[in-house]
Protein backbone atom coordinates (compact mmCIF):
# COMPACT_ATOMS: atom_id res chain seq x y z
CA UNK A 1 0.00 0.00 0.00
CA UNK A 2 1.20 3.49 -0.86
CA UNK A 3 -0.44 6.60 0.49
CA UNK A 4 0.82 10.12 -0.12
CA UNK A 5 -0.74 13.48 0.71
CA UNK A 6 0.45 16.81 -0.60
CA UNK A 7 3.75 15.31 -1.71
CA UNK A 8 6.18 17.97 -2.80
CA UNK A 9 9.77 17.73 -3.98
CA UNK A 10 12.05 20.67 -4.62
CA UNK A 11 15.60 20.73 -5.95
CA UNK A 12 16.81 24.13 -4.83
CA UNK A 13 14.17 26.60 -5.99
CA UNK A 14 12.82 24.28 -8.65
CA UNK A 15 9.65 22.46 -7.68
CA UNK A 16 9.54 19.05 -9.38
CA UNK A 17 6.52 17.59 -7.59
CA UNK A 18 3.72 19.82 -6.41
CA UNK A 19 1.05 18.58 -4.01
CA UNK A 20 0.71 15.02 -5.29
CA UNK A 21 -1.90 12.80 -3.63
CA UNK A 22 -1.70 9.04 -4.15
CA UNK A 23 -3.55 6.05 -2.81
CA UNK A 24 -2.48 2.68 -4.20
CA UNK A 25 -3.92 -0.28 -2.29
CA UNK A 26 -1.99 -3.53 -1.74
CA UNK A 27 -2.19 -5.51 -4.96
CA UNK A 28 -3.09 -2.35 -6.89
CA UNK A 29 -1.63 -1.51 -10.28
CA UNK A 30 -0.94 2.19 -10.67
CA UNK A 31 0.03 3.89 -13.89
CA UNK A 32 1.82 7.22 -13.61
CA UNK A 33 1.53 9.44 -16.66
CA UNK A 34 2.58 12.95 -17.53
CA UNK A 35 4.69 14.92 -19.99
CA UNK A 36 8.49 15.07 -19.83
CA UNK A 37 9.63 16.88 -16.70
CA UNK A 38 6.35 16.38 -14.88
CA UNK A 39 8.09 14.47 -12.06
CA UNK A 40 7.31 10.81 -12.85
CA UNK A 41 10.85 9.65 -12.13
CA UNK A 42 11.10 11.87 -9.06
CA UNK A 43 7.83 10.46 -7.72
CA UNK A 44 9.16 6.92 -8.05
CA UNK A 45 12.48 7.88 -6.43
CA UNK A 46 10.60 9.44 -3.51
CA UNK A 47 8.40 6.36 -3.07
CA UNK A 48 11.38 4.01 -3.21
CA UNK A 49 13.33 6.13 -0.71
CA UNK A 50 16.12 7.41 -2.94
CA UNK A 51 14.86 10.98 -2.58
CA UNK A 52 13.30 12.60 0.46
CA UNK A 53 10.09 14.58 0.02
CA UNK A 54 10.40 18.30 0.70
CA UNK A 55 6.86 18.49 2.05
CA UNK A 56 3.82 16.28 2.53
CA UNK A 57 3.37 12.81 3.97
CA UNK A 58 4.24 9.46 2.46
CA UNK A 59 3.41 6.03 3.75
CA UNK A 60 4.80 2.95 2.00
CA UNK A 61 3.82 -0.40 3.41
CA UNK A 62 7.01 -2.24 2.38
CA UNK A 63 10.58 -2.26 3.60
CA UNK A 64 13.68 -2.16 1.40
CA UNK A 65 13.82 -5.93 1.04
CA UNK A 66 10.33 -5.98 -0.45
CA UNK A 67 10.82 -3.26 -3.05
CA UNK A 68 11.94 -3.82 -6.63
CA UNK A 69 12.85 -0.68 -8.57
CA UNK A 70 13.55 -0.40 -12.27
CA UNK A 71 15.14 2.99 -12.85
CA UNK A 72 15.98 4.91 -16.01
CA UNK A 73 19.47 3.52 -15.62
CA UNK A 74 19.88 -0.26 -15.33
CA UNK A 75 21.70 -0.25 -11.94
CA UNK A 76 24.05 -3.06 -12.98
CA UNK A 77 27.84 -3.17 -13.29
CA UNK A 78 29.09 -2.83 -16.86
CA UNK A 79 32.22 -4.90 -16.27
CA UNK A 80 30.42 -7.84 -14.66
CA UNK A 81 28.47 -10.50 -16.51
CA UNK A 82 24.71 -10.85 -16.15
CA UNK A 83 25.16 -13.82 -13.83
CA UNK A 84 27.74 -12.04 -11.69
CA UNK A 85 25.48 -8.99 -11.36
CA UNK A 86 22.49 -11.07 -10.33
CA UNK A 87 24.61 -13.14 -7.96
CA UNK A 88 25.86 -9.99 -6.22
CA UNK A 89 22.42 -8.43 -5.91
CA UNK A 90 20.91 -11.77 -4.92
CA UNK A 91 23.36 -11.95 -2.04
CA UNK A 92 22.64 -8.37 -0.94
CA UNK A 93 18.88 -9.04 -1.14
CA UNK A 94 19.23 -12.33 0.80
CA UNK A 95 17.66 -14.34 -2.01
CA UNK A 96 17.63 -18.02 -1.14
CA UNK A 97 18.76 -20.20 -4.03
CA UNK A 98 19.85 -17.03 -5.84
CA UNK A 99 21.65 -18.84 -8.64
CA UNK A 100 18.56 -20.86 -9.54
CA UNK A 101 16.39 -17.75 -9.34
CA UNK A 102 18.86 -15.78 -11.48
CA UNK A 103 19.00 -18.57 -14.03
CA UNK A 104 15.22 -18.77 -14.19
CA UNK A 105 14.86 -15.02 -14.77
CA UNK A 106 17.64 -14.92 -17.37
CA UNK A 107 15.92 -17.75 -19.20
CA UNK A 108 12.55 -16.02 -18.97
CA UNK A 109 13.91 -12.74 -20.37
CA UNK A 110 15.91 -14.41 -23.13
CA UNK A 111 19.38 -13.70 -21.73
CA UNK A 112 20.46 -17.21 -20.79
CA UNK A 113 22.81 -17.58 -23.76
CA UNK A 114 24.46 -14.24 -22.92
CA UNK A 115 24.65 -14.90 -19.18
CA UNK A 116 28.46 -15.06 -19.10
CA UNK A 117 29.04 -12.00 -21.26
CA UNK A 118 29.91 -8.65 -19.75
CA UNK A 119 27.12 -6.09 -19.64
CA UNK A 120 29.38 -3.63 -21.49
CA UNK A 121 28.93 -5.84 -24.57
CA UNK A 122 25.13 -5.85 -24.29
CA UNK A 123 22.81 -3.79 -26.46
CA UNK A 124 20.56 -1.24 -24.71
CA UNK A 125 17.62 -3.63 -25.00
CA UNK A 126 19.55 -6.54 -23.47
CA UNK A 127 20.70 -4.29 -20.63
CA UNK A 128 17.07 -3.29 -20.00
CA UNK A 129 16.10 -6.98 -19.86
CA UNK A 130 18.85 -7.59 -17.33
CA UNK A 131 17.66 -4.60 -15.33
CA UNK A 132 14.21 -6.20 -15.22
CA UNK A 133 15.78 -9.45 -13.98
CA UNK A 134 17.55 -7.50 -11.23
CA UNK A 135 14.33 -5.74 -10.29
CA UNK A 136 12.39 -8.99 -9.94
CA UNK A 137 15.24 -11.10 -8.52
CA UNK A 138 14.04 -11.01 -4.91
CA UNK A 139 10.37 -11.46 -5.83
CA UNK A 140 9.43 -8.03 -4.42
CA UNK A 141 6.00 -7.18 -2.95
CA UNK A 142 6.16 -3.65 -4.32
CA UNK A 143 7.39 -3.19 -7.89
CA UNK A 144 8.16 0.27 -9.27
CA UNK A 145 9.02 0.52 -12.94
CA UNK A 146 10.19 3.68 -14.66
CA UNK A 147 9.51 3.51 -18.40
CA UNK A 148 10.00 -0.26 -18.46
CA UNK A 149 9.29 -0.64 -22.17
CA UNK A 150 12.01 1.79 -23.22
CA UNK A 151 14.74 0.25 -25.39
CA UNK A 152 12.95 -3.11 -25.59
CA UNK A 153 12.26 -4.63 -28.98
CA UNK A 154 8.84 -6.10 -29.80
CA UNK A 155 9.73 -9.49 -28.34
CA UNK A 156 11.14 -7.93 -25.16
CA UNK A 157 8.11 -5.70 -24.77
CA UNK A 158 5.81 -8.71 -25.08
CA UNK A 159 7.84 -10.59 -22.46
CA UNK A 160 7.47 -7.61 -20.16
CA UNK A 161 3.73 -7.35 -20.80
CA UNK A 162 3.35 -11.02 -19.82
CA UNK A 163 5.40 -10.39 -16.67
CA UNK A 164 3.24 -7.39 -15.77
CA UNK A 165 0.08 -9.45 -16.27
CA UNK A 166 1.49 -12.07 -13.89
CA UNK A 167 2.36 -9.39 -11.32
CA UNK A 168 -1.00 -7.61 -11.52
CA UNK A 169 -3.18 -8.50 -8.56
CA UNK A 170 -0.52 -10.44 -6.67
CA UNK A 171 1.91 -7.53 -6.21
CA UNK A 172 1.59 -3.79 -5.80
CA UNK A 173 2.87 -2.30 -9.03
CA UNK A 174 3.57 1.31 -10.00
CA UNK A 175 4.57 1.98 -13.61
CA UNK A 176 5.63 5.36 -14.98
CA UNK A 177 5.01 5.42 -18.71
CA UNK A 178 4.41 7.53 -21.76
CA UNK A 179 2.28 4.75 -23.22
CA UNK A 180 -0.60 4.14 -20.79
CA UNK A 181 -2.70 2.42 -23.50
CA UNK A 182 -0.28 -0.48 -23.40
CA UNK A 183 -1.17 -1.11 -19.74
CA UNK A 184 -4.80 -0.03 -20.00
CA UNK A 185 -6.40 -3.33 -19.02
CA UNK A 186 -4.08 -3.84 -16.02
CA UNK A 187 -4.28 -0.41 -14.44
CA UNK A 188 -6.46 -0.02 -11.36
CA UNK A 189 -5.16 3.41 -10.32
CA UNK A 190 -4.23 6.31 -12.56
CA UNK A 191 -1.84 9.03 -11.41
CA UNK A 192 -1.61 11.93 -13.83
CA UNK A 193 1.13 14.45 -13.22
CA UNK A 194 0.96 17.86 -14.86
CA UNK B 1 28.74 -13.20 9.42
CA UNK B 2 26.24 -11.98 6.83
CA UNK B 3 27.76 -8.51 7.11
CA UNK B 4 31.27 -9.81 6.49
CA UNK B 5 30.03 -11.95 3.60
CA UNK B 6 28.49 -8.80 2.05
CA UNK B 7 31.76 -6.90 2.51
CA UNK B 8 33.71 -9.77 0.97
CA UNK B 9 31.32 -9.95 -2.00
CA UNK B 10 31.53 -6.19 -2.58
CA UNK B 11 35.34 -6.18 -2.31
CA UNK B 12 35.61 -9.15 -4.68
CA UNK B 13 33.35 -7.34 -7.10
CA UNK B 14 35.61 -4.25 -7.07
CA UNK B 15 38.72 -6.35 -7.65
CA UNK B 16 37.02 -8.21 -10.48
CA UNK B 17 35.83 -4.99 -12.12
CA UNK B 18 39.35 -3.55 -11.91
CA UNK B 19 40.91 -6.73 -13.23
CA UNK B 20 38.71 -6.41 -16.32
CA UNK B 21 38.57 -2.64 -16.83
CA UNK B 22 42.17 -1.91 -15.71
CA UNK B 23 41.22 1.72 -15.14
CA UNK B 24 42.74 2.42 -11.75
CA UNK B 25 45.75 0.27 -10.85
CA UNK B 26 47.86 0.86 -14.00
CA UNK B 27 47.33 4.62 -13.60
CA UNK B 28 48.36 4.47 -9.93
CA UNK B 29 51.46 2.40 -10.73
CA UNK B 30 52.52 4.62 -13.59
CA UNK B 31 51.96 7.74 -11.53
CA UNK B 32 53.87 6.67 -8.43
CA UNK B 33 56.85 5.38 -10.39
CA UNK B 34 56.94 8.53 -12.56
CA UNK B 35 56.80 10.76 -9.50
CA UNK B 36 59.67 8.90 -7.86
CA UNK B 37 61.75 9.17 -11.03
CA UNK B 38 61.07 12.93 -11.24
CA UNK B 39 61.93 13.36 -7.55
CA UNK B 40 65.14 11.40 -8.09
CA UNK B 41 66.32 13.97 -10.61
CA UNK B 42 64.77 16.96 -8.83
CA UNK B 43 66.47 16.43 -5.47
CA UNK B 44 69.83 18.19 -5.38
CA UNK B 45 72.93 16.11 -4.74
CA UNK B 46 73.67 15.70 -1.05
CA UNK B 47 70.11 16.28 0.14
CA UNK B 48 69.49 14.34 3.32
CA UNK B 49 67.23 11.31 3.65
CA UNK B 50 64.65 13.33 5.59
CA UNK B 51 63.70 15.30 2.48
CA UNK B 52 63.36 12.04 0.55
CA UNK B 53 60.94 10.65 3.17
CA UNK B 54 58.86 13.78 2.80
CA UNK B 55 58.73 13.32 -0.96
CA UNK B 56 57.73 9.67 -0.51
CA UNK B 57 54.66 10.87 1.35
CA UNK B 58 53.80 13.34 -1.39
CA UNK B 59 53.90 10.42 -3.83
CA UNK B 60 51.81 8.16 -1.54
CA UNK B 61 49.10 10.76 -0.87
CA UNK B 62 48.66 11.72 -4.51
CA UNK B 63 48.72 8.10 -5.68
CA UNK B 64 45.97 7.36 -3.17
CA UNK B 65 44.03 10.37 -4.46
CA UNK B 66 44.30 9.00 -7.98
CA UNK B 67 42.82 5.69 -6.85
CA UNK B 68 40.12 7.38 -4.81
CA UNK B 69 39.11 9.61 -7.71
CA UNK B 70 38.21 6.48 -9.68
CA UNK B 71 36.89 4.47 -6.76
CA UNK B 72 33.19 5.13 -7.33
CA UNK B 73 33.27 5.33 -11.13
CA UNK B 74 31.87 1.78 -11.60
CA UNK B 75 28.99 2.71 -9.30
CA UNK B 76 28.33 5.96 -11.17
CA UNK B 77 28.07 4.14 -14.49
CA UNK B 78 24.55 2.80 -14.90
CA UNK B 79 23.56 4.31 -11.53
CA UNK B 80 24.63 1.19 -9.63
CA UNK B 81 25.04 3.03 -6.34
CA UNK B 82 21.26 3.48 -6.20
CA UNK B 83 20.88 -0.27 -6.61
CA UNK B 84 23.33 -0.96 -3.77
CA UNK B 85 21.70 1.63 -1.51
CA UNK B 86 18.26 0.12 -2.08
CA UNK B 87 19.39 -3.38 -1.09
CA UNK B 88 18.40 -4.38 2.45
CA UNK B 89 21.98 -5.12 3.48
CA UNK B 90 23.80 -2.74 5.84
CA UNK B 91 24.89 0.27 3.77
CA UNK B 92 28.16 0.61 5.63
CA UNK B 93 29.20 -2.68 3.98
CA UNK B 94 29.36 -0.74 0.68
CA UNK B 95 31.86 1.69 2.23
CA UNK B 96 33.91 -1.05 3.86
CA UNK B 97 34.06 -3.07 0.63
CA UNK B 98 35.20 0.01 -1.29
CA UNK B 99 37.78 0.88 1.39
CA UNK B 100 39.28 -2.62 1.29
CA UNK B 101 39.42 -2.65 -2.51
CA UNK B 102 41.06 0.79 -2.63
CA UNK B 103 43.52 -0.34 0.04
CA UNK B 104 44.37 -3.40 -2.07
CA UNK B 105 45.10 -1.16 -5.08
CA UNK B 106 47.23 1.21 -2.99
CA UNK B 107 49.21 -1.64 -1.43
CA UNK B 108 49.81 -3.11 -4.88
CA UNK B 109 51.11 0.25 -6.14
CA UNK B 110 53.35 0.48 -3.09
CA UNK B 111 54.68 -3.03 -3.64
CA UNK B 112 56.40 -1.47 -6.65
CA UNK B 113 56.93 2.06 -5.31
CA UNK B 114 58.58 1.26 -1.98
CA UNK B 115 61.38 -0.93 -3.43
CA UNK B 116 61.91 1.78 -6.04
CA UNK B 117 62.15 4.36 -3.23
CA UNK B 118 64.73 2.25 -1.40
CA UNK B 119 66.66 1.86 -4.64
CA UNK B 120 66.66 5.56 -5.55
CA UNK B 121 66.57 7.37 -2.21
CA UNK B 122 66.85 5.87 1.28
CA UNK B 123 66.22 2.73 3.32
CA UNK B 124 62.87 2.04 5.02
CA UNK B 125 62.91 0.31 8.40
CA UNK B 126 60.08 -1.68 9.97
CA UNK B 127 58.67 1.38 11.77
CA UNK B 128 58.54 3.36 8.54
CA UNK B 129 56.78 0.45 6.77
CA UNK B 130 54.29 0.13 9.64
CA UNK B 131 53.68 3.86 9.29
CA UNK B 132 52.97 3.44 5.59
CA UNK B 133 50.51 0.61 6.26
CA UNK B 134 48.65 2.49 8.99
CA UNK B 135 48.48 5.66 6.90
CA UNK B 136 47.20 3.63 3.94
CA UNK B 137 44.34 2.32 6.07
CA UNK B 138 43.49 5.83 7.25
CA UNK B 139 43.58 7.48 3.86
CA UNK B 140 41.50 4.72 2.25
CA UNK B 141 38.93 4.78 5.06
CA UNK B 142 38.44 8.54 5.02
CA UNK B 143 39.06 8.85 1.31
CA UNK B 144 36.38 6.32 0.34
CA UNK B 145 33.80 8.32 2.26
CA UNK B 146 34.98 11.64 0.82
CA UNK B 147 35.12 10.15 -2.69
CA UNK B 148 31.50 9.01 -2.31
CA UNK B 149 30.56 12.57 -1.31
CA UNK B 150 32.54 14.06 -4.19
CA UNK B 151 31.08 11.54 -6.66
CA UNK B 152 27.65 13.11 -6.18
CA UNK B 153 29.02 16.47 -7.30
CA UNK B 154 29.67 17.66 -10.84
CA UNK B 155 33.04 19.13 -9.82
CA UNK B 156 34.23 15.92 -8.16
CA UNK B 157 37.80 16.15 -9.55
CA UNK B 158 38.27 19.47 -7.75
CA UNK B 159 36.23 18.59 -4.70
CA UNK B 160 37.97 15.33 -3.81
CA UNK B 161 41.46 16.79 -3.12
CA UNK B 162 39.85 19.67 -1.25
CA UNK B 163 38.06 17.20 1.01
CA UNK B 164 40.82 14.61 1.41
CA UNK B 165 44.06 16.63 1.64
CA UNK B 166 43.24 18.51 4.88
CA UNK B 167 42.19 15.22 6.48
CA UNK B 168 45.38 13.54 5.25
CA UNK B 169 47.69 16.01 7.02
CA UNK B 170 47.81 14.03 10.30
CA UNK B 171 48.62 10.92 8.24
CA UNK B 172 51.52 12.66 6.52
CA UNK B 173 52.79 13.97 9.86
CA UNK B 174 52.51 10.47 11.36
CA UNK B 175 54.02 8.73 8.36
CA UNK B 176 57.03 11.07 8.07
CA UNK B 177 57.46 11.03 11.85
CA UNK B 178 57.49 7.22 11.91
CA UNK B 179 60.21 7.22 9.24
CA UNK B 180 62.55 9.90 10.63
CA UNK B 181 61.91 10.23 14.35
CA UNK B 182 63.97 8.21 16.85
CA UNK B 183 60.66 7.87 18.73
CA UNK B 184 58.78 6.43 15.74
CA UNK B 185 56.47 4.30 17.90
CA UNK B 186 54.74 7.46 19.15
CA UNK B 187 53.84 8.34 15.58
CA UNK B 188 52.56 4.84 14.92
CA UNK B 189 50.26 5.29 17.90
CA UNK B 190 49.03 8.57 16.43
CA UNK B 191 48.33 6.82 13.11
CA UNK B 192 46.53 3.91 14.79
CA UNK B 193 44.40 6.35 16.78
CA UNK B 194 43.59 8.30 13.63
CA UNK B 195 42.62 5.09 11.82
CA UNK B 196 40.37 3.96 14.66
CA UNK B 197 38.57 7.28 15.07
CA UNK B 198 38.13 8.09 11.40
CA UNK B 199 37.24 4.54 10.37
CA UNK B 200 34.41 4.49 12.92
CA UNK B 201 33.24 7.97 11.87
CA UNK B 202 33.30 7.03 8.18
CA UNK B 203 31.58 3.71 8.82
CA UNK B 204 28.82 5.38 10.82
CA UNK B 205 28.27 8.33 8.49
CA UNK B 206 28.37 6.57 5.11
CA UNK B 207 24.62 5.90 5.13
CA UNK B 208 23.91 9.64 5.43
CA UNK B 209 26.28 10.45 2.58
CA UNK B 210 24.58 8.15 0.08
CA UNK B 211 20.99 8.86 1.02
CA UNK B 212 19.12 12.13 0.80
Amino acid sequence: MIRARGLEKRYGRRRVLAGVDIAVPSGGFAVVTGPNGSGKTTLLRVIVGLAAPSRGSLEVDADRAQVGYLAHEPLVYRELTALENLDLFGRLYRVTQRRERAGMLLERFGLWDARNERVSTYSRGMTQRLALCRTLLHDPELVLLDEPHSALDAEGAELLDRELEALAGSRTVVVATHDPQRLGSLASVGIALA
Amino acid sequence: MTYLADVAALTRKDLRVELRARDTLPAMLLFVVSVLVVFHFALPEGTGDDAAYGLLWVAIVFTALLGLARAWVPEQEHGVLDGLVLAPSDRSAIWLGKTLATLAFLLTAQAVALPAFVLFFAPLDATALAGVLLADIGICAVGSLMAAMAAASRSREVLLPLLVLPLAIPLVVGGVGAAISPDGQRYLLLLALYDGVFAVLSWASFEYVVTE
